[in-house]
């Protein structure tokens, strides 16, 4: 059973993680999504064998199932359904906003990458410049040692 | 004592409860949380002088004993970290009161604002792991919120990627805390710090380099930080001051306590964290030379920052780790006072993209002197805080003979220096250029409203205090470094 | 809008038993599964369907509240029963059973966790209401107030 649950824990987690790098904010909610039931999932996974329910009184001498994981998975599950109730409606805002849910890359990133690669295309551009100028000097241009010729 | 340990956790949520139900009434929302500030900023000092008098104390919640139950506990550090983040948590409160803007237009920003205080004080007293996950969401959710308040579309864009990066660090949190549940059977930090014997040492490196990066995502170290400069530029200002002074802490504080309550003293990855620590400072500070818009110049000073403190956890002495809080503490003051007179300039000229204004110490000469306290200090120009606090992990480097990551920290330091030069000839110098004015009667006499200029020099005179005072505040660093290595007491106040 | 005859009358015939049921999920929640955020997801599973229904109006007429009240006073009560055991003098959210003698109805057991538990649900159906008002108003006007466009700078 265990072995089980840590494949499906792991194909969960591998789903999420290609989900992940995809560039709509919709198929990361979903990613996201597989990513945390992956990790409840091993929450769970933790607390050892299945037993009996772990209330007061109800049990015989059984054994019982770890009543600690279950709590935090609990948790986890609550905190993942608020901020995934966020992501979406950032997600529709951003649909409000431009018609598409792209998660862009940063603006200013773009503009100062831009900006040096145009400082190095205007450097290319100097230095072809300054090799066409020597060429004709060396070609056209009368020699410096031949000026006081005879 | 034990009253007063849950007040910075409880207060600011009350207080959020309240400003919900009253949600359009501005004046009982401000009302209520400038309240519950002063409460908590007094409670943590009365916190900070209990412990350090009689040692750490712990609270457990609903009377259930620790390991089973969650506690609540309060060292040094600790303490240290509540008495500075309240007074900034006020001053930005504030400030954003004074802003026209995101707090004089969204209604949900009160209550957000206190419900992300309510997280920091719950991480910063927590002493168990699994509550710190939840005090860490808590803070993160707020923080979602308030970084896409206003819902412009750079600031959609740059929430989506913050969203989704502090989404897998929380996923990865929560793997971490499964993986230390199966093995351990247990998520209380001071029942780790006793069972993680138990377990072979490969799984214990594991566990520290699974933590520090866990925790190195939302400290922004390298090279888990790109998400920050992306981010944190968009929000409204006074927002980004929060983030900058706070929640990067916050992932330092619990790196610092996780790497030395959890990690046992064999297997500290310190040699890992140096370098780590001296890749962090160069690449921060290179990034910020690189830009020229004010705010994101100082979001990638955070980034440099926080190398140094990590650079002080990394050499795991007594002198190394107060050298470290003292450098958080200095930071958590400084960041934030820049961002907000970044906001005031944003407030005064209009735009805080360099090339486009400047002059603005010659039009207001306060803003201009809110700026050089505090940027000399950041820089590292005796005799502000900030010397201190670097001089203090140099020092440290050089006693534990780590003289390459010294040798690199002073170069940043002038790269730092350089920079801060370059927002001030670019800024506040030369001619003075502005794109657009502000136009109530004390922002075209003073280059703000009142409530911004009193937040921001309370803040200024705050860091000024820091370095009056940085005999006695370093003593208690020491006193607190020394807590953190030898963690008995610690183990004692939670486990009796 | 355009409404389905088969959607209305199964939702009228539903919607006042789901309701009745997230509320029992509250009440039994200290013995048996259920609790506060179940309580209140069902409860507002049960308004989701008034929407899938009749629209944003449906739900109005359903629970006319404003959402934020609804999420003040939840958080409000539940961070209540945690401080009120403090300043009495025991720890945080420590919580008390008792019981009440009702005469001939027998004793009736009583928990402060319920005092929790209904701020619990009071918050997760102020956050239901809140997302079927964000994602539910009407396109295309951005006119509601959460929504303000502004041009970035």
């Amino acid at each position: 059973m265990s072995l089980l649950l840590a494949f499906s824990t792991a194909l969960l987690f591998s789903l999420g993680t290609y989900l992940l790098l995809q560039r709509r904010l919709s198929r990361l909610i979903v990613g996201l999504g597989l990513m945390g039931h992956g990790a409840n999932l091993l929450l769970l996974l933790s607390g050892g064998r299945r037993g009996v329910a772990p209330f007061i009184g109800a049990t015989k001498g059984e054994r019982v199932a770890d009543p600690m994981p279950q709590a935090l998975a609990l948790t986890a599950i609550v905190i993942s359904f608020g901020v995934t109730a966020f992501l979406l409606a950032l997600a529709f805002r951003s649909w409000q906003l431009t018609g598409d849910d792209l998660v862009e890359d940063d603006v200013e990133d773009r503009r100062i990458a831009g900006a040096l690669a145009a400082l190095a295309d205007e450097e290319v551009a100097d230095i072809e410049a300054m090799a066409a100028a020597g060429a004709d000097a060396e070609a056209g241009g009368p020699a410096l040692g031949e000026e006081d010729g005879p | 004592m034990r009253v007063l340990l849950p007040l910075p956790v409880v207060v600011p949520l009350i207080a959020a409860g309240i400003s919900m139900a009253f949600a359009r009434q501005r004046n009982v929302q401000r009302a209520v949380g400038a309240l519950a500030f002063v409460i908590t900023t007094g409670a943590s000092i009365a916190m900070l002088v209990d412990v350090d008098r009689h040692g750490p104390s712990a609270a457990f919640m609903g009377g259930w004993s620790a390991p089973v139950g969650i506690s609540l506990v309060a060292d040094r550090f600790s303490a240290l970290m509540l008495v500075v983040a309240s007074p900034v948590l006020l001053a930005v409160l504030v400030f954003a009161m004074g802003q026209p803007g995101t707090e004089q237009e969204q209604p949900s920003f009160h209550p957000v604002y206190l419900v992300l205080a309510a997280g920091v004080g719950l991480s910063f007293l927590t002493g168990d792991l699994f509550n710190l996950f939840v005090a860490f969401e808590m803070m993160l959710t707020a923080s979602y919120i308030l970084i896409t308040l206003g819902g412009r579309r750079d600031q959609v864009q740059s929430g989506m990627t913050y969203v989704i990066i502090n989404l897998v660090a929380s996923t990865l949190f929560v793997v971490l805390l499964a993986l230390l549940y199966a093995s351990l059977g247990t998520v209380n930090m001071a029942d780790l710090a006793v069972r993680m014997h138990t377990v072979p040492e490969g799984v214990r490196v594991a566990f520290a380099l699974l933590m520090f990066v866990v925790f190195g995502i939302k400290a922004a170290v390298f090279p888990l930080f790109f998400w920050l400069p992306d981010s944190y530029p968009t929000a409204p200002t006074p927002i980004t001051a929060v983030f900058a002074g706070l929640l990067t802490k916050v992932g330092v504080y619990c790196l610092i306590r996780t790497q030395t309550l959890i990690v046992l003293p064999g297997d500290r990855i310190g040699g890992f964290i140096l370098v780590i620590a001296g890749i962090t400072m160069v690449v921060g500070v290179l990034g910020a030379i690189a830009q020229d818009d004010v705010k994101r110049i100082l979001s990638f000073h955070i980034v440099s920052q926080i190398g140094y403190m990590v650079l002080g956890l990394g050499l795991f002495t007594v002198a190394g780790i107060a050298a470290a809080i003292l450098y958080v503490v200095n930071q958590v003051v400084l960041k934030s006072t820049l961002l907000l007179v970044g906001g005031l300039v944003d407030h005064a000229a209009g735009s805080t993209r360099l090339a486009s204004i400047g002059g603005v110490a010659r039009r207001y000469p306060l803003l201009g002197w809110m700026f050089l306290l505090p940027a000399l200090s950041l820089a590292g120009i005796p005799p502000f805080s900030g010397f201190v606090a670097k001089l203090s992990v140099v020092q440290a480097g050089l006693s534990a003979e780590e003289w390459a990551v010294v040798a690199v920290s002073l170069v940043v330091s002038v790269l730092t220096l350089f920079s801060m030069s370059k927002i001030w000839a670019g800024a506040f110098w030369g001619e003075v250029e502005l794109v657009a004015e502000p136009d109530d009667a004390t922002s075209v006499r003073f280059g703000g409203t009142l409530p911004m200029l009193l937040a921001t020099g309370g803040l200024v005179v705050a860091s000024l205090g820091l370095a009056v005072a940085a005999g006695p505040v370093f003593g208690y660093c020491q006193r607190a470094a020394a807590d953190l290595l030898d963690p008995a007491a610690y183990v004692r106040a939670v486990l009796r | 809008m355009r409404r389905s005859l088969i959607l209305d009358v199964v939702v009228r015939v539903v919607f006042h038993s789901a309701f009745l049921l997230g509320l029992f999920l509250l009440f039994t929640g200290h013995n048996r599964p259920g609790g506060g955020f179940v309580g209140g997801l069902v409860a507002g599973a049960a308004l989701a369907l008034r929407y899938v229904a009749g629209g944003i109006d449906e739900v109005r007429e359903a629970l006319p509240v404003r959402a934020w009240t609804l999420l003040g006073i939840g958080l409000a009560c539940a961070t209540g029963s945690a401080i009120v055991p403090l300043l009495a003098g025991r720890e945080l959210l420590e919580h008390f059973k008792g019981e009440v003698h009702l005469g001939p109805m027998g004793a009736a057991h009583y928990n402060t966790a319920l005092v929790f538990d209904i701020g619990v649900a009071f918050v997760v159906v102020g956050m239901t209401l809140m997302l079927l008002v964000a994602f539910g108003e009407r396109l295309p006007s951005l006119g509601n107030s959460w929504a303000r466009q502004e041009t970035g700078r």
